[in-house]
């Protein structure tokens, strides 16, 4: 079926004139239509306007216009990014019905490369948590087995991916939203370097943190994607002005010979599923293989990067969520004072996971307790930062699994957060520093059967070395398991 | 019963602290594209950024940083290499974000202070204000309570919101604890607030209209026992908008403070308002109440590292101090005391220099605008810089005073043609038919027919009793309508009757 082919397979149909951007488009929102039943990955299934964008590309090819590689490829954004007139929940009651009247510089450069918005998918409310269970409309469940989850926050991006309604997805990563879903969905999810992509119009959870992702089912199509939503933009004072790094031709390079692989020793052991550490040392043996040399180095402060990620990011969020308050937009609640109305409507449109992160944060931002908390928290992060531009003297990348289970049941988890919050060990450290990270499937756990990931990170702009060394191994694992591990997902919408 | 002022400095000593927060001119916001222009239709000039909409994110004005560069260069401040923005959190509807981007720990300048001078009975007496810092912030929306008695939002019974003022730059000036100016606290208050205006005023950065909000003093006042070393609690009294109101503030805020100590009563750290009507304030905000702002670096922005080079441009760049050029120009044009106060008060120091620039002799220029121009203003209850005339109007019409073409009584319907938007004064003349009779056979005309109306004064004259020539020239005048230049029919005239 032309919807389990790869974004780059469907871009080349597209231009030699094999499929319209329309029938591509209808496929997968046919696709949508059959299995989200089960799968629930979109909040919001865009069907006039992901066609009119289809008619748009179609018409502009026949018209002889020289098309962006990925013209025509449909994609699903994350409900985090604003699009304009399309409805923007960011997956809380806060926000239900409002219809953003500007687009994300992401969405802009998804829509002048004529990449096809299908729709709005689901994540854990404002992108906090990390199963997708705390999405205040229902929890997205994992193509692989629906009674479990999809990881998160984004595990709506990440199921519409390995469930084959889009063959690319927007992500957002603050401490692991992006890679933790690809390595519990099997598909490959990257984290850019800290400003490699705009934030203008990606509703703000933790700024000094959150960072917008290409998600796909294999590296050159996260590739293609990042060249498309990358680079610099005036409107993100935090974006980096230098040119993005030359991702896509990293991926085709797919090379790992001579290279320094860094083992963090830190990022294995206790607290690791065996099946999931047996899956990332076989990885290690296919990168030595291909003349990779693997060494291993210490990060000895990441023991404390957990913590400080709980203080930093709370205190962000305590302050970047402030503004909803019933009186612009959004839900209102409630009569009386402004303030009356402010406090019923933030009782209310707020789920319990969004309010125990205001308050946390705003307890660790109170006089007084600066100093101690985030102030604290600030000082790890450079400590962390120093342990990488350590570990980058040894090594060209780090690597470590990217989420120490396979994806757990739904509602295993929900009432014991920080059993929730570990799940975010090995994918915090990055977003702490700036760097970035890829998360891609490295074969199933033994003892449940289910998608591992093998996470590499790099130095900031160094996200080339991503796709380098990530498509040599997705290329070596492919070769091995004959076909690409989705292949071995069940096939949805058989009843 | 309130203690008179006098009793209030025999015992006390005050200390004041002076936070003035200036709207800064340039023409977009802080942070984003939207025009900052006054009075515009409510929310017309918003937009996803200063509106706080989920997602948009803040981008520095450069001009914005450049403007306060050159305000904390022009008030002797230290310019930080590096100063962040910082959030300051507390919830008000007319904030979009329910936090206001500021800055805290880090301003970007610091250190400086302003010598301002004072006009006692007991002489000039100069003071040196300490500049604590000068930092960077945006202004907030506007709330308008309807309904209700006050104005206040306590009592209304709906409020209306207006962002066009939200993301407005604003730099605020806070001083280091002023002392030392005992009795003359509120008028070292005042003039300092005046001179800050004049400064910003001269750097162009800002139209410093107290008025419409554009210049707002919040004036922090406490009271120590004479000799003591500790400082009192302070009130802090809010958006004051005159420079009288400065004074007055400040000298309420004394009496105040001063009738709690006498009573052995201790003063509440609150904020105050200041009320025009009355001259007194009422409490608004103790210390208790105030919400803990819970700063932190704003992680949207990066730091401001202004370049050496840049800073060092601006700094050559700055205009002439305004204490010195008042005291140039007085030198210049040998100016009394008295008339320069004069100027400075009705605030036309600006055009009467720009009048003589165009080459107006400035005893003409300053009588013009100090004289009929200030009359007309004060008729039409304005101030005379709004008038719709010009340095170059007043330059050309005393041109012509000179020239002999225009008597000042001619040149005085000129000036109030111009005011009334008749035109420029060469179209008034035109228009008006104003021309001084100069055509001696005219003017022999009008003398003959005076003499011949008035003879026995004529013959006074005569007889060489030259004042009573008067009548006869007045009647000269009459005859011309005004017309005519006085010294030359007084020549003539003279002449004729055979004084000359």
């Amino acid at each position: 079926m032309i919807y389990e082919k790869n974004a780059t397979e469907m871009a080349t149909a597209l231009e030699k004139g094999e499929i319209s951007a329309v029938e591509l488009t209808r496929a997968h929102l046919d696709r949508i239509a059959a299995v989200d039943g089960e799968v629930k990955a979109f909040l919001y299934v865009d069907n006039e306007g992901a066609l009119a964008q289809a008619r748009d590309v179609d018409q502009r090819r026949k018209s002889g216009e020289k098309l962006s590689p990925l013209a025509g490829v449909p994609l699903a954004l994350k409900d985090v990014m604003v699009q304009q007139g399309v409805p923007t929940t960011c997956g809380s009651k806060m926000l239900e019905g409002w219809r953003p009247p500007y687009d994300s510089t992401v969405v802009s450069r998804l829509k002048a490369a004529g990449v096809i918005i299908l729709g709005k998918t689901n994540m854990d409310e404002f992108a906090m948590g990390s199963s997708t269970e705390n999405s205040a409309y229902f929890p997205t469940h994992n193509p692989w087995d629906l009674t479990r989850i999809p990881g998160g926050s984004g595990g709506g991006s990440s199921a519409s991916l390995a469930a084959f309604e889009a063959p690319l997805a927007i992500g957002t990563d603050t401490g692991g939203s992006i890679r933790q879903p690809a390595a519990v969905t099997g598909t490959v999810g990257v984290k850019p370097t800290y400003g490699g992509v705009s934030r203008y119009g990606l509703v703000a959870f933790s700024s000094s943190l959150d960072q917008a992702g290409p998600c796909a089912r294999n590296v050159l199509d996260a590739a293609y994607l990042h060249e498309v939503i990358g680079g610099y933009d005036p409107m993100d004072s935090t974006s980096i002005s230098a040119p993005i790094p030359p991702v896509v031709a990293a991926a085709k390079n797919a090379s790992v010979k001579g290279m320094k692989i860094g083992v963090i020793k830190e990022l294995q052991g206790d607290g690791y599923q065996a099946g999931v550490l047996k899956r990332f040392n076989e990885s290690l043996e296919e990168l030595a293989k291909l003349g990779a040399e693997i060494v291993e180095v210490s990060c000895p402060n990441f023991e404390y990067a957990l913590a400080a990620y709980y203080l930093i990011a709370p205190s962000e969020c305590s302050s970047n969520l402030a503004r909803f308050d019933a009186m612009r937009y959004g839900i209102r609640v409630g009569e009386g004072s402004a303030e009356e109305v402010m406090n019923a409507t933030r009782e209310v449109g707020f789920g319990k996971e969004v309010k125990r992160r205001i308050i946390l944060g705003t307890y660790a931002l109170s006089s007084g307790y600066y100093d101690a908390y985030y102030g604290s928290a600030q000082k790890v992060r450079t400590l962390i930062s120093r342990d990488f531009e350590n570990a980058f003297t040894k090594a060209d990348v780090l690597v470590s699994p990217t989420a120490p289970t396979t994806a757990f049941k739904i509602g295993e988890k929900s009432n014991d957060p920080i059993a929730m919050y570990l799940n975010d060990i090995a994918t915090i450290p990055t977003n702490l520093a700036g760097v970035c990270g890829i998360s891609i499937p490295s074969g199933l756990a033994e003892e449940d059967g289910l998608p591992a990931g093998f996470q590499i990170m790099a130095g900031a702009m160094k996200d080339d070395r991503l796709y380098q060394v990530g498509a040599a191994l997705e290329v070596a694992l492919n070769s091995k398991w004959g076909a690409p591990i989705l292949s071995k997902a069940p096939k949805l919408g058989a009843k | 019963m309130a203690l008179s002022y006098e009793k209030v400095i025999e015992k006390y000593e005050p200390v004041l602290g002076l936070e003035v927060h200036v709207e800064l001119g340039t023409k977009s916001k802080m942070f984003c594209g939207c025009s900052t222009e006054f009075g515009a239709a409510p929310n017309t000039q918003v937009c996803p950024v200063c509106l706080g909409l989920p997602g948009a994110l803040p981008a520095v004005n450069g001009k914005a940083i450049e403007y306060t560069i050159a305000i904390g260069l022009a008030l002797n401040c230290s310019i930080a290499p590096f100063s962040r923005f910082a959030r300051k959190n507390y919830f008000y509807p007319d904030m979009p974000k329910n936090f206001q981007t500021s800055q805290y720990d880090e301003p970007i300048c610091f250190g400086g202070f302003l010598n301002v001078k004072i006009d006692t009975d007991e002489g000039v007496k100069e003071y040196r204000v300490e500049i604590e810092r000068v930092h960077m912030e945006e202004d907030t929306g506007k709330s308008l309570h309807m309904g209700g008695a006050t104005g206040r939002i306590h009592g209304a019974d709906y409020s209306l919101l207006d962002y066009n003022r939200a993301g407005i730059p604003l730099v605020e000036i806070v001083t280091k604890p002023l002392t030392g100016t005992e009795k003359y606290a509120p008028e070292v208050a005042r003039a300092y607030v005046s001179e800050l205006r004049d400064i910003l005023r001269s750097l162009g950065v800002s139209d410093v209209k107290m008025e419409q909000g554009s210049l707002r003093c919040d004036a922090n006042v406490s009271l120590r026992l004479i000799g003591a070393e500790k400082l009192g609690t302070r009130s802090e009294t809010k958006n004051v908008n005159s420079l009288r109101s400065v004074e007055r503030a400040v000298r309420s805020e004394m009496i105040r403070h001063a009738g709690i100590l006498d009573k052995g009563e201790r003063v509440i750290q609150e904020t105050r308002h200041f009320h025009e009507d009355t001259g007194e304030t009422t409490p608004g905000r103790s210390k208790e109440q105030a919400e803990d702002y819970r700063y932190f670096p704003e992680p949207d922005l990066v730091p401001v590292a202004p370049a050496a080079d840049w800073i060092e441009k601006i700094r050559s760049s700055l205009p002439e101090k305004p204490s010195v050029r008042r005291k140039r120009i007085q030198e210049e044009w040998q100016v009394p005391d008295k008339e320069m106060a004069a100027m400075i008060n009705a605030d036309v120091l600006d055009q009467v220099e720009e009048t003589v620039k165009l080459g107006a002799d400035p005893t003409r220029a300053r009588s013009w605008w100090l004289g009929e121009i200030a009359r007309l203003a004060n008729e039409r209850e304005v101030p005379a810089v709004s008038l719709p005339i010009t340095a170059n109007d007043v330059a050309e019409v005393v041109a012509l005073i000179v020239n002999g073409e225009l008597t000042d009584k001619l040149a005085r319907q000129v000036v109030e043609g111009v005011i009334n938007n008749e035109g420029r004064p060469s179209e008034i003349i035109e228009k008006r038919g104003i021309k001084v009779v100069s055509d001696d056979s005219a003017l022999l005309q009008a003398i003959e027919k005076a003499v011949a109306a008035q003879p026995d004064v004529a013959e006074k004259v005569r007889g060489g009793h030259i004042p009573a020539a008067g009548a006869l020239i007045g009647a000269v005048m009459k005859e011309t309508k005004g017309q005519a230049d006085a010294a030359k029919v007084r020549e003539l005239l003279l002449k004729h009757l055979g004084q000359g």
